[in-house]
């Protein structure tokens, strides 16, 4: 029964925040100067006529009051039509779900790799004693602090150009993921790590830690059987958060890689305009952030007993 | 909760941590840190301190020289000194960090004050709200809004600031709601104190100093974000000695020129991580109220 209601209200929840999601990028990309019609005919350089221009208002109901304009594009969303790209002409629910799949392999992966780095420096700086949690604590404040495109330029500086062991651009095949996902993996571990660390190095301080050890539990078996889930939670939270933010970074990383993905895309949408793409995207990367925040909830009750009972 | 107040709690700010260390010797990472911004804030004030090139003199024939005694980072396609340059950009990347952080800051205190002191609906509204600008990628908000108000410097601080904001409102809305229920809030209402003066000697200065330490975490990753935005050529443009548009400028260069990339990089990392660790120790030596 109570598990029914939490699916029940953040499904809701969830529903809000798309519908909200579209409205607010229906009204932002009004506000943007230049007229609608003369971008779905390819911008200001395309010299289009006033008949093409007039047909074109006409054709995309742009010629109807804006009110009009706003259901019939949330009556279309509704049922699943995402529309044609101006660009591309193509439709943008195809073309979304491709670009997509493209970006979640890179995002899945470098979440991956940035726990698996997270949790490996938390390990090793809380046992290193105070040396280790100063190197561990400046190790992730300068991960953090790397910004994406600059690590992209290095990596393709020492592993293309100087080494020339990785392509500089991303190829279809593994070996072209490898610096995209590295680039994104390693400043996100710095964050992470920074929270793992500290409630690692709380649960260490903790009674049941006391009592694991006062049983006779070898060092290992405390960290691995008991401390790590303590350091697990707050990552695991921070998971969705950290979804969000690799698809700001894949903006820039698949730009820098010249990979296809819906960051770069949706770098490319905005700055021509073009109103469906936009739309598509900013959609599936909210839904992407609501259902990684369901998930997150639903492992943290799952990992930590004592949020099932709230 | 029972209605005892205990003393030591209920003062102002006594919600210390265990592990709060106020007066306690720099740790060497403080030190650093202080260090690294001192120059940095000296190359913002007095640039010429540091240097004796000037930034923006070109002088083709030595363009594209490797890092040497004289020209420290090399020189770049005009020939100007790189070191120079950096030193330089440092007005405007420390600028453009900090207002866009201050931008940030303003607007999510007015959402979080909103929020975590309004009454039920207005709290409702905001938090919904804020869900729905934290489930959109920081940077598309950004993009929109640099799309609506044109490309430069000042829109791309101000992007930056937009899209930072529902993080920190998010942050002081639960610092407010907590900092309401501490004891000492309830020992000022039993003492009979309007509303407005607990607001205003208890409520807001307890919840707003952590604003100031997030304000010193949040300056390093503005900065990135802003050179973010000008290494995609929607921020300071050539040949404005910013560093994100330096480092944008060098990506032509990278195969061949490696020092017109790896220093202004250098740079950034340098500002955001000593802001970071400054923040961090800030965070940790002043820690009250735990949301």
């Amino acid at each position: 029964m109570r598990i029914g209601r939490w699916v029940l209200t953040r499904a809701l929840g969830g529903i809000f925040v798309l519908w909200a999601v579209a409205t607010l990028i229906f009204f932002a990309m009004r506000a943007i100067p230049g007229d609608p019609a003369e971008a779905i005919l390819g911008g200001p350089g395309s010299q289009a006529s006033d008949e093409a221009i007039t047909q074109v208002r006409s054709e995309y109901g742009l010629d109807r009051p804006l009110y009009e304009q706003y259901l019939l594009s949330l009556g279309r969303l509704a049922t699943g039509d995402l529309g044609t790209s101006y660009a591309l002409k193509a439709d943008v629910a195809g073309l979304v779900g491709e670009l997509f799949l493209s970006t979640l392999i890179l995002t899945v992966l470098s979440l991956l790799v940035a726990w698996a780095f997270a949790l490996a420096l938390a390990l090793w700086a809380t046992r290193g004693g105070r040396i280790g949690r100063m190197i561990g604590s400046g190790m992730e404040i300068i991960a953090a602090a790397v910004p994406h495109f600059w690590l992209a330029s290095i990596f393709i500086v020492i592993f293309s150009t100087a080494l020339g062991w990785l392509p500089p651009i991303s190829t279809p095949g593994p070996l072209g993921l490898v610096l995209p996902v590295l680039t994104l993996a390693i400043p996100l571990a710095g964050f992470l790590g920074q929270v793992m660390r500290e409630s690692l190095t709380d649960a260490l301080e903790s009674p049941f830690v006391l009592s694991a050890r006062a049983r006779g539990e070898s060092e290992t078996g405390v960290r691995w059987r008991h401390a790590i889930r303590h350091a697990a939670l707050p990552a695991i939270s921070l998971s969705g958060w950290a979804f969000g933010s690799l698809i700001s970074g894949a903006v820039v990383v698949e730009t820098v890689f010249a990979r296809p993905g819906l960051g770069r895309s949706l770098l490319n949408a905005v700055l021509i305009r073009d109103v469906p793409m936009v739309t598509g995207v900013a959609l599936i990367s909210a839904l992407a952030f609501v259902l990684v925040t369901i998930a997150t909830d639903a492992i943290d009750r799952v990992a930590d007993p004592r949020l099932r009972s709230a | 909760m029972t209605a005892t107040i205990d003393t030591q709690t209920a003062q102002p700010g006594a919600l210390s941590h265990a592990g709060t260390r106020v007066g306690a010797r720099p740790t060497v990472g403080e030190v650093l840190a202080v260090t690294a911004l001192l120059l940095l804030v000296v190359a913002a004030i007095a640039p010429w301190l540091l240097t004796p090139f000037d930034p923006l003199a070109i002088s083709p024939r030595e363009a594209f020289q490797v890092p040497s005694f004289t020209h420290w980072f090399g020189t770049d396609e005009s020939g100007r000194d790189v070191f120079a340059r950096m030193i330089y950009g440092t007005r405007p990347s420390l600028i453009i960090g900090v207002a866009a952080t201050a931008i940030g800051l303003v607007l999510a205190l007015i959402l979080g004050m909103l929020a975590g002191l309004g009454p039920r609906p207005v709290d409702y509204a905001v938090t919904r709200v804020g869900e729905v600008l934290f489930a959109l990628p920081g940077l598309l908000l950004a993009l929109i809004f640099i799309t609506i108000t044109g490309p430069g410097v000042v829109t791309s601080t101000i992007a930056v600031g937009i899209a930072t904001a529902p993080g920190y409102a998010r942050i002081i809305r639960s610092q407010l709601r907590a900092v309401r229920d501490a004891p000492f809030i309830e020992a000022a209402t039993v003492l009979g104190r309007s509303r407005f003066t607990i607001l205003r000697r208890h409520t807001l200065p307890n919840a707003i100093a952590p604003v100031f330490v997030l304000a010193t975490l949040g300056v390093g990753q503005a900065i990135v974000w802003a050179a973010s935005l000008s290494y995609l050529g929607l921020g300071a443009e050539p040949p404005a000695a910013e560093w994100g548009a330096m480092l944008n400028a060098g990506r032509t260069y990278i195969s061949t020129a490696w020092w017109l990339t790896v220093f202004p990089g250098l740079f950034i990392v340098l500002a955001a991580a000593a802001s970071t660790a400054l923040g961090r120790s800030l965070q940790a030596r002043t820690r009250q109220v735990q949301s």
